[in-house]
């Protein structure tokens, strides 16, 4: 059977795609960031899993306003980096893994999550940073990747209590996949940051630190976060840090062993959070 | 269930369907800009790609403008909005600043420093003193 081994919890910060892209990862202000991802590199080195289900947000290149699905699940078989309006990235096509996929939305939908099916998107910045974080600069990247576009632009978003439930029923659905493959579920956006509006540039590293503690061993305290709260605490694109549960679901493991933990402010306008969990 | 009552968090704009209804056309001119050619287009002539949206006058004025702000409020949203600033080849940081009436510098200096902090920001009440 299929197992979920470990997660993977990163900012995506366009402008750490764009240093990376550029040779800038040696100069300030990088350097200490990219510092931090040493070690997820080699461990990731050391771990490389047969697939990866990585939860995301698009930010209005896959979707638009025309459709806005709250979580969309890529059942496809390849998926190329998208032109945000600056060219596209020039990184590897993100290859799928379409049968694991096809049994996650046929587990999902029948637990009552109505999963959109996505069998044709452009994945931006958020699939593909923290690819390049964890990997580094690849001619093709080292496994399958599963894209979950969640809606976290447009409200209603979903709620923490909404994704840590899909998070498990995901979890539950690659335990019942017959082959036997190690999968990682990857958690990305965040940690605290705004980018519009008069109190753009906001960071609470207090709230940042916190939801790293209890995404370890107390997910379903943030969970029951409101969206009041945690746009208050982690600014109005923080909101991100639901998809963090979702990911964390899908890991069943009550105590998870912290391989890596990493905190950098800033990357451009954003806080920098990046954990590694191990299930038992 | 009602809306959630974001009111009270200074210094945000919550994106949600009215507001989506309301910039529908302005974002997808933005998304637009997503294909070389037609950054292009809108660096040759401004008014006249505008036009081909169905954009208000009000909209169509601050994007030539480059008043974010006032894209905001006419129901832009960050994400689609960006993809001016990349046409126009400044940063998603510049753009900030500039929302908030920053020098690029003096922005850059704030977050560096640790960002706006939250202590003073979480409530209305906090900025009216």
């Amino acid at each position: 059977m299929a197992r979920v081994s470990a997660g993977v919890y990163t900012s995506h910060v366009p402008a750490l795609g764009a240093a990376m892209d550029h040779g800038k990862t040696a100069e300030p202000p990088w350097a200490p960031i990219f510092a931090g991802y040493e070690f997820s590199r080699r461990w990731m080195a050391g771990h490389v899993p047969d697939v990866i289900l990585l939860v995301y947000n698009d930010h209005a290149n896959a979707f638009g306003l025309d459709l806005v699905p709250t979580f969309a699940l890529g059942t496809a078989a390849r998926y190329e980096p998208a032109d945000e309006g600056w060219g596209a990235r020039a990184v590897p096509s993100v290859m799928g893994h379409p049968e694991l996929a096809a049994h996650i939305a046929q587990h999902c939908i029948l637990e009552d999550f109505d999963l959109t099916l996505v069998n044709r998107m452009d994945v931006d910045h958020g699939l593909t940073v923290p690819l390049s974080l964890l990997f580094g600069a690849q001619l093709a990247w080292p496994c399958p990747v599963i894209p979950l576009a969640v809606n976290v632009i447009q409200y209603p978003v979903p709620s923490g209590r909404r994704c840590l439930a899909l998070g498990r029923a995901i979890g539950r659905a690659i335990g019942s996949f017959g082959p036997d493959l190690n999968v990682q579920v990857w958690g990305t956006g965040g940690m605290s940051h705004q980018l519009s509006g008069q109190r753009a540039g906001l960071i609470n590293a207090a709230f940042d630190h916190d939801f790293m503690d209890r995404l370890i061993d107390r997910p379903e305290e943030l969970a029951q976060m409101s969206h009041v709260e945690l746009v208050r605490e982690a600014g109005s694109e923080g909101i991100e840090l639901v998809m963090w549960l979702i990911a964390r679901g899908a890991m069943d493991c009550a105590l998870p062993t912290v391989a890596h933990r990493f905190y950098h402010v800033p990357a451009s306008n954003t806080a920098v959070g990046h954990l590694i969990l191990e299930a038992d | 269930m009602d809306a959630p009552d974001f009111s009270d968090i200074p210094g945000t704009v919550i994106f949600d369907a009215v507001r989506a209804r309301q910039g529908y056309a302005l974002n997808r001119f933005c998304m637009s800009l997503m294909q070389a050619d037609n950054r292009l287009r809108f660096k040759a002539d401004e008014q006249t790609y505008l036009d081909q949206w169905p954009m208000s006058p009000e909209q169509k004025q601050a994007v030539l403008a480059r008043d974010m702000n006032r894209c905001l409020e006419l129901g832009g949203n960050v994400f689609f909005l960006v993809k001016i600033a990349a046409t126009d080849g400044i940063s998603v940081q510049q753009m900030v600043a500039g929302m908030v009436g920053m020098s690029a510098q003096a922005y850059r200096d704030m977050m560096m420093q640790g960002g706006r902090p939250i202590q003073g920001n979480r409530s209305l009440s906090e900025w009216s003193r």
